[in-house]
């Protein structure tokens, strides 16, 4: 092995820098899943009959399930019964203010970073943040109120908007559509709802943060945003995890509805505890994002900068069903040490003159294994289709792998799809270049990797794109003496 | 400022140089001439300090330091700059942001304040106009898509921000046009004073008329088997390196 290849190895062995485990006070079910339990989290939550049936509905039908073996991710079975489904964090009464908030769980917040203060309304950024299943925070939400936005945690959702969440659970991703995306619809404990009325662009960008703090709990938290014609969103999600032995599993559902000329934005950065170097504990990150654009002229965007999770299982999708509707997806995944991701996009055209970009970039060390698996679908009526696919893989080190597996059906000869894709290594002369000039080797290591991940990047909202860059820094960092 | 003693170096297991010598004072300008094949980017790229290559033996002492220690980055920030034959394209990586980072890196080992936006822009655009480049360029990927002539420059602009005390010119006169050639080298002899030396690595004795050299030095088979002033660059102008060679070959029978 050469010495750059040493280097490019010391720099790949970092240590997790968010575990820490605050001492909240938290009430929570005991362990395991069953009937009873779909019910007692629904009683916890005070919810409607028609929401307790539609859990249980999709709770019989995740029994008759089974775990999906295609993905290219090997892990041990999960212990469904070995989970805890409901923990919040104890409260003695409803929250008014940031003063009656747990000083502890503000700690929690500050270590991670996340000013949940009015700081962070100068920056324009209201946060709805998750710990463990309860939401425990919405802020700027009486401002966003008076623009007719709602922006609320689901469980105040169900409660205070009931026939919207009637009319959009389960619209976009059926309780049925996959095993995980059944098992949260049965047992989701909290999440985020956002509502955007006709015309309404929201002032500000929508932020929540969600973190796994209990052990032993399965985080499965629901999303949905609903944006009415002509109104204008941009949401962005962050996690993190802190450090456990045990794997713990996280399988959310987000659903995007956009209606005609609406413009949904959805960024994420991911950042859960993604094991050790040896590959022992992590988050299994089992998630089902999609997106529909209903409407004519909407649009839809994710964008995902993933670093952390043992095991990522995950494929932010659009359904592109309004003539002229525009599905977009730009990804920086990221895996080191053990770390395994799957993860792509899946666009299906149904509309006409729909169009879609696809705009991968995985980023493999260490152990590791990258691969994208992406879906274009063009449908029998989506006359004029349009999508164009780049996916580039970067290898640091020689014991990592990158795979890629695009998948194509085209129903319509009008169809132009386009799609590129690049392997390469990270070079030693670029590493040698850029230490000629006086960069420090982790340095030269991050500036190129920003520089391949910019086009995602340049997707972000810019305060979450300097938060992005100093993760991947974070995440390929190793102990360079 | 530079002192090589008896530098054996091999690549692969196959030895490049074969006993270099070299003394650079302060404020020379040294050519290094030779054949391909001679051992001449060998030479620039283990003083840059590129890990391929494996020093056997000998030693190099820069300003006190025992270099073959210290780490690129390292000898980078104690003022030693390599312009490269080929500089390597970094795609996504902006001009701009690359050199406000490494002014700043290098500003900061001399125990210099950073400079804040404005500074720096009027800082490089001060020396752009030394390199007779167009400002267009901050905005391109580092050296991707640039021209032969393009990255030459970038090197000299480079350079130039960067205020090395020992600069070694990798070949840049290969695959520049004479108008390039021209601005190439009169952007070294503004930036020659008392204190910097340069190492001119170079194939042809061209670049020779415009930088002038204060010893032009031989190498052949890894070793300097001639040294003198610029004169010497002009004989082999005329002659070739062939009559180099073949007194070398008769000597070593």
């Amino acid at each position: 092995m050469s010495d750059s290849m040493q280097t490019l190895e010391q720099h790949t062995k970092s240590d997790y820098k968010y575990g820490f485990t605050s001492n909240i006070e938290t009430d929570k079910l005991p362990k395991g899943l069953s009937e009873d339990v779909v019910r007692a989290i629904s009683a916890k939550k005070n919810e409607p009959e028609w929401l307790t049936e539609w859990r249980l509905k999709a709770y019989r039908q995740f029994l008759e399930m089974t775990e999906p073996k295609w993905p290219n991710v090997d892990y041990p079975p999960v212990d469904l019964q070995d989970i805890i489904y409901y923990a919040a964090p104890k409260k003695k009464k409803k929250l008014d203010s940031l003063d009656e908030v747990d000083p502890e769980l503000l700690d929690t917040f500050n270590k991670l970073g996340i000013p949940l203060d009015e700081q962070k309304m100068l920056a324009g950024v209201a946060v709805d943040a998750v710990i463990d299943s309860v939401s425990v925070k919405t802020t700027y939400k009486e401002k966003l109120a008076e623009l007719g936005i709602i922006f609320c945690s689901f469980s105040e959702a169900v409660q205070e908007h009931p026939e919207l969440i009637k009319k959009y659970i389960g619209s976009v991703v059926p309780a049925n559509d996959n095993y995980f995306a059944a098992l949260n619809s049965a047992v989701f404990s909290d999440g985020s709802f956002v509502y955007l009325p006709k015309g309404v662009k929201c002032p500000m960008e929508l932020s929540t943060y969600f973190r796994i703090n209990e052990r032993d709990t399965g985080q499965f938290e629901r999303t949905l945003i609903v944006a009415e014609e002509g109104s204008q969103v941009s949401y962005l999600e962050g996690c993190t995890a802190p450090m456990r032995d045990e794997n713990q599993l996280h399988a959310a559902v987000v659903e995007l509805v956009a209606m005609d000329d609406a413009t949904i934005k959805y960024s994420t950065v991911q950042n859960w505890y993604p094991g050790d170097k040896d590959g022992k504990g992590g988050i299994y990150n089992f998630v089902t994002k999609r997106g529909l654009c209903k409407g004519v002229n909407s649009k839809i965007t994710w964008t995902q900068v993933e670093t952390g999770s043992a095991v990522t299982w995950k494929y932010p999708s659009c359904v592109l069903l309004g003539d002229n509707s525009v599905g977009e997806f730009y990804s920086v995944a990221v895996t080191n040490n053990r770390q395994q991701a799957d993860t792509g996009t899946k666009m299906t055209h149904l509309g006409k003159n729909t169009r879609s970009t696809i705009i991968s970039k995985g980023i493999s060390a260490g152990y590791s294994h990258n691969s994208y698996r992406g879906l274009v679908k063009i449908g029998k009526k989506a006359e004029n289709a349009h999508n164009f696919s780049v996916c580039d893989s970067l290898l640091m080190g020689d014991k990592c792998g990158a795979h890629t597996f695009p998948y194509l059906e085209v129903q319509n000869n009008t169809a132009k799809v386009e799609h590129e894709a690049t392997t390469s290594k990270i070079g030693e002369d670029q590493l040698f270049y850029l230490m000629q000039r006086g960069l420090s080797e982790e340095n030269a290591v991050n500036t190129i990797v920003n520089g391949f991940a910019k086009e995602v990047f340049n997707e972000l909202p810019m305060e979450f794109a300097v938060e992005a860059q100093k993760l991947l820094a974070i995440s390929l960092e190793g102990s360079v003496g | 400022m530079l002192t090589v003693k008896d530098l054996k170096v091999a690549v692969e297991d196959k030895t490049i140089l074969n006993g270099i010598n070299l003394e650079v004072k302060p404020g020379e300008v040294h050519a290094i001439m030779g054949p391909n094949g001679s051992g001449k980017s060998t030479f620039a790229n283990v003083i840059a300090g590129r890990e391929d290559y494996e020093v056997e033996s000998g030693s190099v002492i820069y300003k006190g330091e025992d270099l073959l220690e210290m780490e690129v980055d390292e000898r980078a920030l104690a003022g030693i700059f390599m312009a490269f034959q080929y500089p390597v394209e970094i795609p996504g990586v902006s001009t701009s942001n690359f050199l406000k980072s490494i002014v700043n890196a290098n500003r900061e080992a001399r125990g210099l304040e950073e400079l804040n936006a404005m500074q720096m822009l009027k800082y490089i655009r001060e020396k752009i106009e030394l390199v007779g480049m167009d400002e267009k360029f901050l905005r391109r990927s580092l050296n991707e898509g640039f021209s032969g002539g393009e990255k030459k420059r970038s090197e000299m602009l480079q350079m130039a921000l960067l205020e090395p005390s020992l600069a070694i010119l990798d070949e840049t006169d290969s695959g520049l046009d004479i108008d390039a050639l021209r601005i190439v080298s009169e952007a070294v002899n503004k930036l020659r004073t008392q204190d910097r030396s340069f190492i001119i690595v170079t194939h042809y004795q061209r670049l020779l008329n415009y930088i002038e050299p204060d010893f032009v030095h031989v190498l052949y088979n890894g070793r300097i088997v001639k040294s003198g002033d610029k004169s010497l660059a002009l004989e082999l102008e005329d002659k070739g390196y062939d009559w180099i060679k073949e007194e070398v070959d008769a000597v070593a029978v």
